[in-house]
């Protein structure tokens, strides 16, 4: 008797009429579900993380996995949830972890907006047959030009500063060595060099195999200041500094000390073993003042060659500080919306800190639009972008660029199964065991995520077209080409959106 | 100084990225020893300078960030410098023959600071060792408060001179590696949370003694090890945050 028993969630149940016995699940389970019984398969559901990696191997397609339903008494306050992380904290009096993002059932306010095009009175664009630009440029762009000369015989004077040249406006997501596998982030590198694009290094350094890909690489620099050195920063195509990040807005990071394994502490230049720390602050960053001391040490230690980027968690005063960043010398902010992803967080963080990416894109553009600083600072955005009309639509919201992270783990086989910070990744994904990181085969992995990022850009391609839109340049902001579809006034008039109809 | 791979920059009426980029393009030339005169809270001198034969002498106020991502340098600045110098450093050595501000020596892991006087908040925060790489600050005065917090490696020595209390208060909060000596008494009270006082052996006073005589070497003093009595502050866990987590179900 166990007074704060958790029902098991899950049945997995081994079909014996089908079931051939080769025992290809319980080589594959790294959650210890399935053991093999004389002539048969015996099955631990209460391990399962309904990762689907049995299934995906079985050849005889035996095993099924299905809800377990337990039937609590029905409450509409006191739900399963709600009792059984009660359960679970009275028994051990900590904190809960999660994995991957924002697990609360929030109306997502992409789906609430709908895309404009064009008929009759003006026309669409076929991007079949006809041009159509997605290259992006991120970095501060001059107010005005000043030229010397005149006729045919004239030359720039404005001194300009370096910018990020994308072939398509979407990116992959800082994910550090540790939280993700080696494979995993080979796998991002040879995706986006081969589409003229960026990857996030993520805060752990930069393994030696990723040195051939640098120049698709966006260096991190976080509090915990991990693998930053000089050959490091001058090893990337850009620095990107972390100050806060949307799944956990407001707190460091820790990679324990079981995970710090002998080639992460040397990635990291840290000692095996130890609790790798990222404290919540950059304890040199206490202002906007002292930012800017760091994004200028930064670009002196990289003889001003490379754009540095700020990154912040979407929380209230996202816009208020955003406009300080672009005053900071920092050529990019990106902002994390509350459904952006992680490896472990405390879930009463994740699920109940930040604001939504949407709602942060259209304050920022607006804010720095309305002060005259828009040029100052490309926005980036990222949290939660699903497909490609999330991203257009976060385009039209104001944001010259996404990073997708969960979406190119999906695109390599994560089933967003959330136990990522167990270091058992089945897919070979958020692992360092190096059993199950072989599993992931980077050239195939590379391969899925190009397709993926082909196949949203030629749907980005398509939305824009419908909409009579042919460069990417017109797209941004342009808020009049969304309408909210039962959205309040209020989130209309925050994103500066009409309602559909009007 | 008159060598020829010697050179001397006047930074009156500079900016920093001025003065700084001067200072590279010696550095790229191969020039090896530089004066700085007038310097007056120019920011981000060497910054980012992988040089392990480069001495840099600064006459003035440095200002914030003296070092930054060095790898190799020794700098030695006749006056104070301003917050964080050495920051994220990877080797080389600071002098500083005046007083520093806050967070000298954050996230540094490998190299050498040496401040004459005293130093502001949060010094050494999250300074941490790997390999050879393996940092060190000895500070003649006194530190204030959250000294040492986060700190994963290293040695931090602080002298206490001419002071009446060497350290504030939350001496190594959050300490996870290193080790902290401070001549003179620490209040329990003025420990944070992981850090416990160890006891100061004789290897302890090797390690110490040491880095005296460098100190004294540097600023021409006279400190003796045997007029000082040391606390010695190390983390009580490697793993101070484990066992802080239940997971979701």
């Amino acid at each position: 008797m166990n007074s704060n028993f958790i029902p098991t969630k899950y049945d997995v149940y081994v079909d014996p009429q089908r079931c051939r016995l080769c025992e290809r699940c319980v080589e594959n389970c790294s959650y210890g579900v399935f053991r093999r019984d004389r002539d048969r398969i015996l099955t631990f559901p209460s391990n399962c993380a309904v990762c689907h990696r049995c299934i995906s191997f079985c050849p005889a397609d035996a095993i099924t996995i299905s809800r377990r339903v337990v039937q609590y008494r029905q409450h509409p306050l006191w739900d399963e949830e709600a009792r059984e992380d009660i359960y679970n904290q009275a028994r051990t009096g900590k904190v809960i972890l999660g994995g991957m993002g924002n697990a609360k059932y929030y109306p997502n306010i992409f789906d609430r907006l709908v895309l404009d095009a064009c008929q009759i009175t003006s026309p669409s664009i076929d991007p079949l047959r006809e041009p159509m630009e997605t290259r992006v440029y991120l970095g501060k762009k001059p107010k005005q030009l000043k030229v010397s000369g005149e006729g045919n015989d004239v030359c720039l004077k404005t001194q300009l500063t370096p910018n990020l040249m994308l072939e398509t406006p979407i990116m992959v997501a800082h994910m550090s060595y540790g939280a993700v596998s080696l494979n995993t982030q080979l796998s991002f590198a040879r995706a986006v060099r081969e589409l003229g694009t960026y990857m996030g290094s993520g805060e752990g350094g930069l393994h030696k195999a990723l040195y051939p890909y640098k120049d698709n690489i966006i260096v991190q620099v976080a509090s915990g200041r991990f693998g930053v050195k000089p050959s490091y920063l001058n090893r990337a195509a850009a620095i990107e500094i972390k100050a806060g990040q949307g799944a956990k807005p407001g707190i460091g990071g820790h990679l324990p000390g079981e995970k710090v394994n002998a080639d992460i502490s040397k990635t990291r230049m840290m000692p095996e073993g130890t609790d790798a720390i990222s404290p919540a602050p950059h304890h040199d960053i206490y202002s906007i003042e002292d930012l800017a001391q760091l994004v200028r040490a930064l670009k002196e230690a990289t003889n001003w060659e490379k754009p540095v980027f700020v990154k912040i968690a979407a929380v209230h005063n996202a816009a208020a500080v955003a406009a300080g960043i672009a005053r900071a010398d920092a050529d990019a902010v990106v902002v994390d919306g509350f459904r952006g992803g992680t490896g472990a967080a405390p879930k009463v963080l994740r699920d109940n800190v930040g604001i939504p990416i949407e709602a942060a894109i259209a304050s920022i553009d607006e804010k720095l639009r309305k002060q005259g600083i828009r040029n100052e600072i490309s926005i980036i955005a990222s949290g939660g972008m699903r497909n490609s009309s999330d991203l257009t639509k976060a385009i039209a919201l104001g944001a010259d660029a996404v990073y997708v992270g969960t979406a190119a783990l999906v695109a390599m086989g994560c089933r967003v199964c959330g136990k990522c910070y167990t270091g058992l990744c089945p897919w070979g994904i958020a692992t360092q065991r190096e059993d199950l990181v072989s599993r992931l085969d980077p050239e195939r992995g590379a391969l899925q995520v190009q397709n993926l990022l082909t196949a949203w850009t030629h749907e980005l391609k398509e939305l824009m077209g419908a909409a009579g839109i042919n460069s990417i340049e017109s797209l941004r902001g342009n808020r009049d080409r969304l309408r909210g579809y039962l959205l309040d006034e209020n989130i209309l008039d925050v994103l500066d959106v009409k309602t559909v109809g009007a | 100084m008159e060598h020829k791979d010697a050179k001397q920059i006047d930074a009156k009426g500079k900016d920093y990225r001025t003065l700084n980029k001067e200072i590279r393009e010696s550095v790229n030339d191969g020039i090896n020893y530089i004066t700085v005169k007038n310097v007056l809270g120019h920011r981000f001198i060497a910054d980012g300078i992988k040089n392990r034969t480069l001495r840099i002498s600064i006459f003035g106020v440095a200002g914030g960030d003296l070092g930054a991502f060095m790898d190799g340098p020794t700098i030695y600045v006749r006056g104070n410098a301003e917050h964080a110098p050495g920051n994220t450093m990877s080797s080389g050595t600071i002098i500083v023959d005046g007083d520093a501000g806050d967070c000298v020596g954050h996230s540094m892991r490998g190299g050498k600071i040496f401040v004459k006087g005293s130093v502001g908040y949060r010094v050494g925060i999250h300074m941490k060792q790997f390999q050879e790489r393996f940092p060190t600050i000895v500070i003649g005065g006194s530190a204030y408060s959250f000294l040492g917090e986060y700190m994963a490696g290293g040695i931090i020595v602080v002298l206490g001179q001419n002071c009446t209390k060497p350290v504030g208060s939350y001496v190594g909060t959050g300490i996870h590696g290193g080790t902290i000596y401070v001549a003179g008494v620490v209040d329990d009270n003025d420990l944070g949370v992981a850090a416990s006082k160890k006891e100061f052996t004789d290897e302890d006073r090797d390690i110490v003694s040491a880095l005296i005589d460098e100190y004294n070497h540097h600023f021409e003093s006279s400190i003796s090890i045997d007029e000082l009595t040391f606390t010695k502050i190390q983390p009580s866990s490697k793993r101070p945050f484990s066992n802080l987590y239940t997971t979701e179900g």
